[in-house]
């Protein structure tokens, strides 16, 4: 018998975690990507791996997820992590007011958490506000974020899946009866059409995930929600550093290279292919972060710039769970051949690509466990070592 | 308090395959603060969905956007258009030198990602092991000042600009050399035979071009004189070691 063959949209984080998943599970796999690895949302996150202490008070769930996949991601992508622990610094009164909850809500969803004192949290990070009343140390971390994508993806690319970059998925097929047979690609590279058919074919455009679906006249509830983020030219700290406090804009500081990122903001935008980094924006990250780091203010800029979070569900900006969620288009609009996943955060990558590949499997009723928990990726660098898929 | 807009044209090497390659103009207007590669990503956006260009993290961490600007090697996602042109005038975009075409701006980085691989380049570590070669004596030091090869991003610019690589494309150059020397000889001697040869560090004529473009102040040149040294005390110890 032939390996089932799913063709998976989008090479960002969801799309190379799901090709990894799907090609130890047996499939053969094709991963269409209109740019490069990480073109769109992915390669612009934050890069905060999640410890789960900034959803742990108003979002369990998605807590439960972070400190589950922090510790699964450490274990098997090591390379791309620096595993430098984070900190919740209370700046005023409400935010000694926020850590009963705060303490209470960690301990319930198995966060380790360690209060230091002020002069403590002085000694291990001296940038940080020296006003600082108490601080807990949790383990964040932070990653590299193209080079995760790369890591899954490499991974892939040597147990089979096939990368189809600069490609851009024009149309689904459908058999005439609205089920999803395949997809209609440009080469953008050369120009050339061309068919590509499968078993399943797995939206894992994230923010675009809707305009995908739109174009065989369904919807999926994903509500694209950009943020800016500043990027300023001095390493300030060597751990990431949270507010405590209910999550807001520009709360969270962290090192990446030798720089310190502040994020993030939270808006609304009508087209998703170029969304401006409102000037604005970037002057209220200056401000919240120096709350944070006081030699942020002063400090150079070196990158301004914004992505696209996908958030799903109801409810307005922050209010929204950060958690994900894998549709299967037949149970919701009895559209076969067809699953969208998407919502999530980076550090929930993995356990995205599980859930997804679970639901391919149940429908095609292959039995097959999900192995990726236990599985150490590869060297990133193994995505350029093997070339990509042409269609010459 | 937005600054006045800016009326450039984009000049951007295009090229597909089985095409010659050649530039298209694309006439836009920008505000001279934002950085090259929201040009570019501008032009895909709005004007040609069929731009090939790599890009990921937008803030210098991830080393997709190397592109050549005006003909000098530039992380686009941090050059300010500020910095390299100016109202009413031309911008070219070219792709990096010395690596193949994917198309247009878009480069095949699998030999030089080989070649970071094969000397054991590291490239994320956690902070008790990303050593700082010259550590501040106090926390207030000015950190630009500090090296650190973890910072290395491999965005391929210090291959571009280099002369001798553009000689020979078996030449490892500079980033790879780089990464070889941070391993050290004395922690893997196996690089000895590979950095020893003439496409290794002796094909290197010190024109310094690769510190000069290195966004990420990793400082290949002085590592690569480093590394000769190394090899140099490694040779006269073998003189001397009884066979």
């Amino acid at each position: 018998m032939s390996k089932p063959h799913a063709i998976i949209i989008g090479a960002g984080f969801t799309g190379t975690a799901t090709a990894h998943d799907l090609a130890l599970r047996g499939f053969d796999v094709t991963v269409i990507e209109r740019g490069d690895i990480c073109h769109g949302t992915s390669g612009r996150t934050h890069g905060l791996l999640h410890s789960g202490g900034r959803y742990a008070v108003k979002d369990q769930e998605s807590a439960i997820e972070c400190i589950t996949e922090n510790t699964i991601l450490r274990r098997i992508v090591p390379q791309v992590i620096e595993p430098n622990g984070g900190l919740f610094i209370a700046l005023d009164e409400s935010d000694l007011a926020y850590a009963e909850q705060f303490i209470e809500s960690c301990e319930e969803c198995h966060i380790p958490l360690e209060e230091i004192k002020p002069q403590e949290a002085l000694r291990r990070e001296p940038h940080i506000n020296p006003r600082v009343l108490t601080a807990f140390m949790i383990p964040d971390g932070t990653f590299d974020p193209l080079r995760l994508a790369l890591a899954f993806a490499g991974t892939a690319k040597r147990n089979g899946a096939k990368f189809r970059t600069y490609t851009e998925v024009k149309k689904l097929i459908t058999d005439g009866k609205g089920n999803i047979t395949g997809v209609n690609l440009l080469d953008l590279k050369s120009g050339k059409s061309a068919e590509l058919y499968a078993d399943i074919v797995v939206n894992a455009t994230g923010a675009w995930a809707g305009e995908i679906v739109e174009t065989v006249g369904v919807n999926v509830p994903v509500k694209p929600t950009p943020g800016v983020m500043v990027a300023f030219e001095q390493r300030f700290v060597q751990r990431t550093v949270n507010r405590l406090n209910k999550p807001g804009d520009g709360d969270i500081v962290l090192p990446q290279r030798r720089m310190v990122v502040v994020g993030t903001t939270s808006f609304e935008v009508d087209s998703l292919d170029y969304v401006p980094v409102l000037e604005d924006h970037v002057k209220l990250m200056i401000e919240r972060g120096a709350q944070l780091i006081p030699a942020i203010a002063g400090a150079k800029i070196r990158g301004k710039y914004m992505a696209t979070r996908p958030l799903i569900g109801g409810g307005e900006g922050r209010s929204v769970a950060r958690t994900f969620k894998c549709y299967d288009h037949k149970e919701m609009h009895n559209l076969d051949g067809l699953v969208t996943i998407t919502g999530g955060k980076a550090t929930t990558l993995r356990a995205m690509a599980e859930k997804t590949a679970d639901v391919v499997c149940t429908k095609l009723g292959i039995n097959a466990p999900c192995v990726t928990a236990e599985t150490p990726l590869l060297s990133y660098r193994q995505y350029y070592l093997q070339p990509n898929e042409d269609f010459s | 308090m937005s600054p006045a807009k800016w009326n450039i044209i984009l000049k951007i090497h295009r090229q597909k395959q089985g095409e010659a390659p050649h530039f298209e103009e694309f006439p836009m207007q920008v505000d001279p603060d934002e950085y090259v590669l929201d040009a570019v990503e501008r032009v895909w956006a709005f004007m040609d969905r069929s731009l090939c260009f790599r890009h990921a993290c937008h803030h210098s961490t991830c080393g997709a956007c190397g592109m050549r600007v005006n003909d000098v090697e530039k992380l686009t996602c941090i050059t300010p258009i500020r910095e390299v042109t100016r109202d009413g005038a031309t911008l070219k975009v070219e792709p990096l030198r010395n690596f193949p075409v994917v198309s247009d701006l878009a480069v095949d980085m699998g030999t030089f990602y080989s070649r970071m691989e094969t000397v054991g380049a590291r490239a994320v570590l956690p902070v008790s092991e990303a050593e700082i070669e010259n550590p501040p004596t106090t926390w207030d030091a000015d950190e630009s000042q500090y090296i650190r090869l973890a910072d290395c991003i491999e965005c391929g610019l210090c291959i571009s600009a280099c002369p001798a690589a553009a000689t020979s494309t078996e030449y490892l150059g500079p980033a790879v050399l780089a990464g070889a020397q941070d391993q050290g000889l004395k922690r893997n001697l196996k690089l000895l035979e590979l950095v020893d040869s003439e496409d290794g560090l002796w094909r290197c004529h010190s024109a310094f071009e690769c510190t000069a473009v290195c966004p990420s102040f990793v400082d290949p040149a002085r590592r690569i004189m480093d590394l000769r040294m190394q090899v140099i005390e490694e040779r006269f110890k073998r003189l001397f070691r009884k066979p």
